[in-house]
């Protein structure tokens, strides 16, 4: 706790707060606590990432910050808004609109263009099928995919797909953006590219960007790290921090 | 655009989405997976087709015999009907036919667990999901059955050629078939929707975070 207190930037707007977040899995009849009580506090434009081993309930913190799964104790408020009080149609909305989802494994939507891809969380949130499309290609060509905008996610490379998802991401101009993995299925090179897009979205659009991952390329630009260990914070660094551990690190 | 009322803080409800949205991605992704849904098209034809077959025969026959019979001094043998095994044959075939579409809805829903999580995740709603997958299987449904009644209407009247000499062409009854093939593509459209239902129940309920699952 006392990492957290040292490590957060002061006088900024919050964006997520979690409060002693638990998270129980009945397994027969044992009971494992994936989370066992976290509090963070995550600002607006920040760029964090959730470091920890497979197993130490970094999904299953980055999926409470998400709304994709509920605590079994514990609050999450996105945007002061606390999640466990929402309806389903209000759930789907904060999806559409203050969530961008990037997945390890891309997700498209295997039969629609790069463009109609983008176009679909707009297309989702009431807007008009002609303006969604002109915003979806504008996002495209940010992420210097102009010339694939008709291409099926099949004629994409991994990097091409992944940058798809990037602008379908921000297409709602969401307020939080959730990666998990997002360079898991990529090479180096590659990887090191969508980290760098992602990192320069950040910046230009003031985005926050919550990103679960084991790829230590990600530590360079995030401003600061969540590190789990078996269901808890072990520590939060800020960037600064980090390159003074790194020797310690590997 | 109308932007629904704000509910709690900042959040505002998701908006519903015009049918014609569902359609055009059902039939985005009917056209990807044709392949194998030519296979479920094949039992709802087969199916249709023998339903509608048998029906129109039995219009048709009795018809022709005693246009025959009047006509000339032929010595019709009128095969006796077994009816109640047909409806039971027909009875089975369409059994068939709504445990093949059912099980094949449920294969494609549970394949496609990560495109429904990511639609869930991007802001579709359970409707859009439960309308996106009946859609699909009652285009096939309609597709099949079509197929079936056409195929169905082409037997019975071969059936009467090769039962009672081509002098029967004429003397078909078409007045009553368009009734038949209406109630029959009824029938094919009731039962494809009905084996549709709890695929696209399940894909509907299924929760956005399936969009996050590695393994396939």
């Amino acid at each position: 706790m006392t990492a957290q207190t040292t490590a957060a930037p002061q006088g900024r707007e919050e964006i997520v707060r979690t409060i002693n977040v638990v998270k129980e899995y009945r397994m027969g009849d044992q009971t494992l606590q994936a989370l066992k009580g976290v509090s963070v506090t995550i600002y607006r434009g920040e760029y964090i990432s959730i470091m920890g081993p497979s197993g130490s309930g970094k999904s299953t913190l980055f999926n409470a910050i998400g709304g994709l799964d509920k605590p079994s104790s514990g609050k999450v408020f996105i945007d002061e808004v606390d999640v466990a009080q929402l309806d389903a149609l209000e759930l789907a909305w904060l999806r559409c609109r203050k969530i961008g989802y990037i997945f390890q494994t891309f997700n498209l939507i295997p039969v629609m263009t790069a463009l109609e891809n983008v176009a679909l969380p707009m297309i989702f949130g009431g807007m008009l099928e002609a303006d969604a499309r002109d915003k979806a290609k504008a996002i495209l060509e940010r992420v210097e995919l102009g010339h694939r905008i008709d291409n099926k996610p099949s004629q994409l490379s991994g990097g091409q797909q992944q940058r798809v998802a990037i602008a379908r991401a921000f297409a709602n101009d969401p307020a939080i953006i959730l990666a998990d993995e997002p360079t898991g299925n990529l090479d180096l090179n590659t990887g090191k590219a969508i980290i760098g897009l992602l990192k320069e979205m950040n910046r230009e659009r003031g985005v926050t960007v919550i990103s679960a991952t084991h790829d230590l390329k990600m530590l360079d630009i995030s401003d600061r790290i969540f590190w789990i260990r078996d269901g808890a914070v072990e520590k939060i660094q800020r960037r600064d921090e980090v390159t003074i551990d790194a020797g310690q690190m590997h | 655009m109308n932007l629904p009322v704000k509910a709690v803080g900042q959040v505002q409800r998701q908006v519903q989405l015009p049918l014609s949205k569902a359609v055009e991605i059902a039939l985005k992704s009917m056209r990807v997976r044709l392949g194998r849904s030519i296979l479920t098209l094949i039992t709802i034809v087969m199916a249709m087709a023998f339903l509608t077959q048998v029906w129109l025969s039995n219009r048709f026959g009795p018809v022709i015999r005693t246009a025959l019979l009047a006509k000339a001094h032929l010595a019709v043998h009128e095969p006796v009907a077994d009816n109640g095994r047909l409806v039971w044959l027909i009875s089975l075939s369409l059994l068939v036919c709504l445990v093949g579409i059912s099980n094949a809805m449920l294969m494609s829903v549970m394949e496609r667990f990560r495109e429904i999580g990511t639609m869930k995740c991007l802001g579709a709603l359970d409707s859009f999901i439960l309308k996106l997958f009946l859609l699909e299987s009652i285009f096939l449904g309609v597709a099949g059955t079509v197929c079936g009644i056409v195929l169905g209407v082409a037997l019975a009247a071969a059936m009467m050629v090769v039962r009672y000499s081509t002098a029967a062409w004429s003397l078909i009854p078409w007045g009553g078939v368009p009734w038949v093939c209406l109630a029959a593509l009824g029938i094919g459209t009731a039962i494809t929707a009905a084996a549709a239902m709890y695929p696209a129940w399940k894909a509907a309920r299924m929760e956005p975070i399936a969009a996050m699952r590695v393994e396939v």
